[in-house]
């Protein structure tokens, strides 16, 4: 326990640790210091005069924000000579400030709006013209309108420090200052759109969300972002069913004020044209809408008439789907259609992984432990494209806690700039990179190791075998791809106990029904049974979709209820936010199609099966409390011994713009790959 | 980009002045010494600086932004400045300033055709005491009057 001071605010007697800043001191307690450019994760600016309180025995008003509280200090953050100063702060804020609230874009959400509304002056002293610079746009969703800044530079900062890309900076002086993109008039950068949700002011907007609409108009869903496997919470604005914002302002999630690209704006396939809504029955002419029922019990009939012949079935199931579509697709599968033959693209050895964990509880690290740890250690992945949320843990953890980084990659990687030891290996020689920091490593006090898909089967029992020689307390982050990698394999969407892997299905000649559940397996390779009857949901008709005899229309994560389980085993749950006409959720299609098969497997409402997942499924009897008040809540390690699975596991290698097939349907993204930037030469490419 | 040995040896000495981790420091005494032997800060220069003191070369332009002694584009061969600021400006710094730019035909910031000479208003140099102040290139002349400076420039020009 750090040694602790009295002091007194606002008549208050307050404890507080020596050497606290007096305005998260006040805050902490209730009080509340007014401040622009004060950001508890990053560095100090004292750039807006905003805090400025009043101590006794000090003769000038002092900036709140980076003052130390000390023994015995006497502060006053209400009183008149307080009050006037921000008066005068805001005043001098508001020379060159639009005064045209009503027509900017944060009205509403207005840091500045809402302290001129407390203590500001109904008028200003100023009548000289206001300086006006046109608005600029950096990127397809990047706007400055640099007479709304107020120059805090929180932008700046987070986009140095919080992303590590240092894409703004402020350019001139005086007056006419303002803040300026890395390439002259345009940015080249990670497009995350941090420096917009940082920003106080209307000055940064986002181009696919301005003029759409007004913050009190929207329902706010907190729900989990479907790209990544990093389980980042975005809360989405939703208008008349209609998704148009998606941000983190009240930073519930595990991600604290961290979202990409994707999180922030790659919500709008869900509205893209080519979405089906309606079930489709290949013909002689193509694909001819059908009704559901019809849809329903075609599909019924040849699944019924397969299992009475004793036919073959291959199901293949998705990454994208909830824990409870898993775990539903997994019993129908076993127990309704009798088949073994399920699987899923698996984009990470789990399998090896809990195997080579077994008997070591405590190994599997959340997304909080890379922020807590002392050391990381990347191995053969490139995290700020393909896992950008964990990269930006480590960031924090590097600034905050002085964190030691190893990165042992093939290729330089956003890492190197916090890496006591960067070390460039080829392909399939990780192991040997890592082991040649055996002795740095040694020394640690605790460790996170961090691994791609390069480091799978004997390599990964290796490298587990490695971390137990150290001596020190390891954890464990086995990548994956998507939103829900991690909970497909843990529901059991996996050929086990002898059933044919993904491939093997695809490539079995005598295979009678091909169904297919939001995934495209067909992209990349052929079906080698003619005769098979094939069944696909899915949001677009994709590649697979395309083959398909009758092909469903399916609700995107973001139009359903469930939970998924990220990339460190946090299980979260999704809110549904849109509604897409003709869509149903996966889950609701397995139970009408259970119920029209005469089956038993249960009810099929989330929650149920949820609870049902909570009973029977290991580690995952998770605090209810948790998950249902939208907390992440960590699932526990099989801690058991677990069976070689047959298949290959191949990451995506998605990058920062691209998320799989997804990727296609979103225009966000597509518009913003046309500059990838220099910024990435790792690995994935 | 290269430098003379001479400036490489004054970087040398210079990277190792700050405290470890703070190279970011060395930053305007680079541009500075490059600025004189390369003639502007070029892009090139930026990026080379913001190389060798380990920042963005985004973070350099804004040095080169916010100081009006830095500048983009080369100046003249003599490059005169003139201050206007208080003290100059009682005893007929702005006087002079006009002077100075009908004589070299230019404004501020301004290189004559023949790149030979530039002209700048500049803020206090510190030489209030001999007001009105001007600073050629690195050399300082006190109590200027208009004729004294036309003289000077004239003596230059033919200097040459």
């Amino acid at each position: 326990m750090a040694e602790l001071v009295k002091l007194n605010i606002n008549g208050r007697e307050i404890q507080a640790e020596k050497g606290a800043l007096l305005i998260e001191v006040a805050r902490q307690n209730g009080i509340e210091v007014p401040a622009f450019c004060y950001h508890e994760d990053y560095t100090l600016q004292a750039a807006c005069r905003m805090c400025l309180v009043e101590i006794e025995k000090t003769p000038k008003l002092q900036v709140g924000c980076t003052t130390p509280v000390a023994e015995g200090m006497v502060v006053h953050t209400e009183s008149d000579v307080v009050k006037k100063a921000r008066k005068g702060t805001l005043e001098f804020l508001l020379t060159n400030h639009p005064l045209d609230c009503p027509v900017c874009d944060k009205g509403g959400e207005c840091e500045l709006q809402d302290m001129v509304f407390r203590y500001g002056a109904g008028e200003s002293r100023f009548v000289e013209r206001k300086h006006h610079v046109d608005e600029k746009q950096w990127s397809p969703v990047v706007f400055f309108d640099a007479p709304r800044c107020i120059l805090c530079y929180r932008c700046v900062r987070a986009c140095n420090e919080g992303m590590g890309v240092g894409a703004l900076g402020i350019g001139n002086r005086g007056v006419i200052s303002e803040i300026v993109p890395n390439q002259g008039d345009h940015l080249e950068c990670d497009e995350c759109g941090a420096c917009i949700d940082i920003c106080p002011v209307g000055a940064l907007t986002s181009g696919s969300y301005r003029y759409q609409t007004r913050p009190w108009e929207m329902d706010h869903v907190g729900t989990i972002c479907t790209h990544c496997a990093d389980g980042c919470k975005t809360t989405l604005g939703v208008r008349v069913d209609k998704i148009v914002r998606g941000n983190n302002r009240d930073r519930s999630g595990i991600n604290n004020e961290f979202l990409c690209v994707k999180g922030r704006y790659a919500f709008d396939f869900v509205e893209h044209p080519e979405r089906l809504q309606s079930p489709m029955l290949k013909t002689a002419k193509g694909h001819e809408p059908i009704s559901w029922s019809k849809a329903i019990s075609l599909i019924a009939n040849k699944f019924g008439e397969t299992v009475l012949a004793g036919g073959k079935f291959g199901v293949v199931g998705s990454n994208h789907t909830t824990n409870e579509e898993n775990f539903f697709l997994a019993k129908f599968a076993r127990e309704g259609l009798g088949t073994k033959n399920i699987d899923h693209h698996r984009t990470g050895d789990l399998a090896t992984f809990f195997d080579a964990l077994s008997g070591k509880p405590d190994s599997l690290a959340s997304s909080g432990d890379l922020y807590n740890v002392k050391a990381v250690l990347v191995v053969g992945s490139d995290l700020a494209q393909q896992h950008p949320f964990l990269s930006f843990q480590i960031r924090a953890n590097f600034r905050h806690h002085n964190a030691h980084v190893y990165a042992v990659t093939s290729g330089p990687v956003r890492e190197d700039n916090q890496a006591i030891a960067s070390v460039r290996v080829q392909k399939g020689g990780e192991l040997a990179g890592v082991e040649s920091q055996r002795d740095k490593l040694k020394a640690e006090v605790n460790l996170v190791i961090v691994f791609g898909d390069a480091i799978q089967g004997d390599a990964l029992r290796k490298l587990v075998a490695f971390g137990d020689s150290l001596g020190i307390p390891v954890k464990y982050v086995c990548l994956v791809d998507y939103s829900n990698s991690r909970g497909a394999f843990d529901m059991g969407v996996l050929p086990r106990d002898g059933g044919l892997s993904r491939e093997q299905v695809l490539a079995a000649a005598d295979l009678d029904v091909l169904w297919v559940v939001g995934a495209n397996p067909l992209k990349n390779a052929a079906l080698a049974s003619k005769k098979a009857f094939v069944v696909v949901q899915d949001l677009f008709l994709s590649e697979t979709a395309q083959q398909a005899d009758i092909v469903l229309p399916a609700a995107s994560a973001y139009e359903k209820s469930g939970t998924v389980t990220n990339v460190c085993g946090e299980v979260q749950k999704l809110k549904a936010a849109a509604k897409v006409m003709g869509t149903k959720t996966d889950l609701e299609i397995f139970g009408l199609l259970a119920k029209e098969m005469g089956l038993n497997l249960g009810i099929w409402l989330p929650d149920k099966v949820f609870e049902e997942i909570r009973k029977t499924v290991h580690g995952y009897n998770v605090p209810l409390p948790i998950v249902a008040t939208g907390g992440a809540a960590p699932t526990m390690p099989l801690n058991g011994r677990v069976a070689a699975l047959p298949g290959s596991i191949a990451s995506a290698n998605d990058t920062l713009f691209t998320s799989g097939s997804l990727s296609k349907y979103s225009n966000v993204l597509n518009a913003v790959m046309e500059s990838p930037g220099k910024l990435y030469g790792g690995e994935g490419k | 980009m290269t430098f003379s040995p001479q400036l490489e040896e004054i970087f040398a000495k210079m990277l190792q002045q700050y405290p470890e981790g703070r190279t970011r420091s060395a930053v305007v005494p680079m541009l500075i010494y490059a600025q004189d032997e390369v003639g502007s800060v070029n892009r090139e220069l930026i990026e080379e600086v913001a190389r060798r003191c380990k920042v963005t070369p985004l973070q350099v332009d804004e040095v080169v932004g916010y100081y009006s002694m830095l500048h983009r584009k080369p100046m003249g061969k003599y490059h005169v400045q003139v201050c206007t600021n208080i003290s100059c400006l009682l005893v007929g710094g702005e006087e002079l300033y006009e002077s100075a730019k009908k004589k070299l035909g230019i404004g501020h910031k301004q290189v004559t055709a023949d790149g030979q000479f530039s002209l700048e208003e500049v803020e206090c140099m510190g030489a209030c005491s001999w007001a009105p102040a001007v600073e050629i290139n690195y050399d300082f002349h006190h109590f200027v009057t208009p004729e004294k400076l036309n003289q000077l420039i004239d003596s230059l020009k033919r200097a040459q």
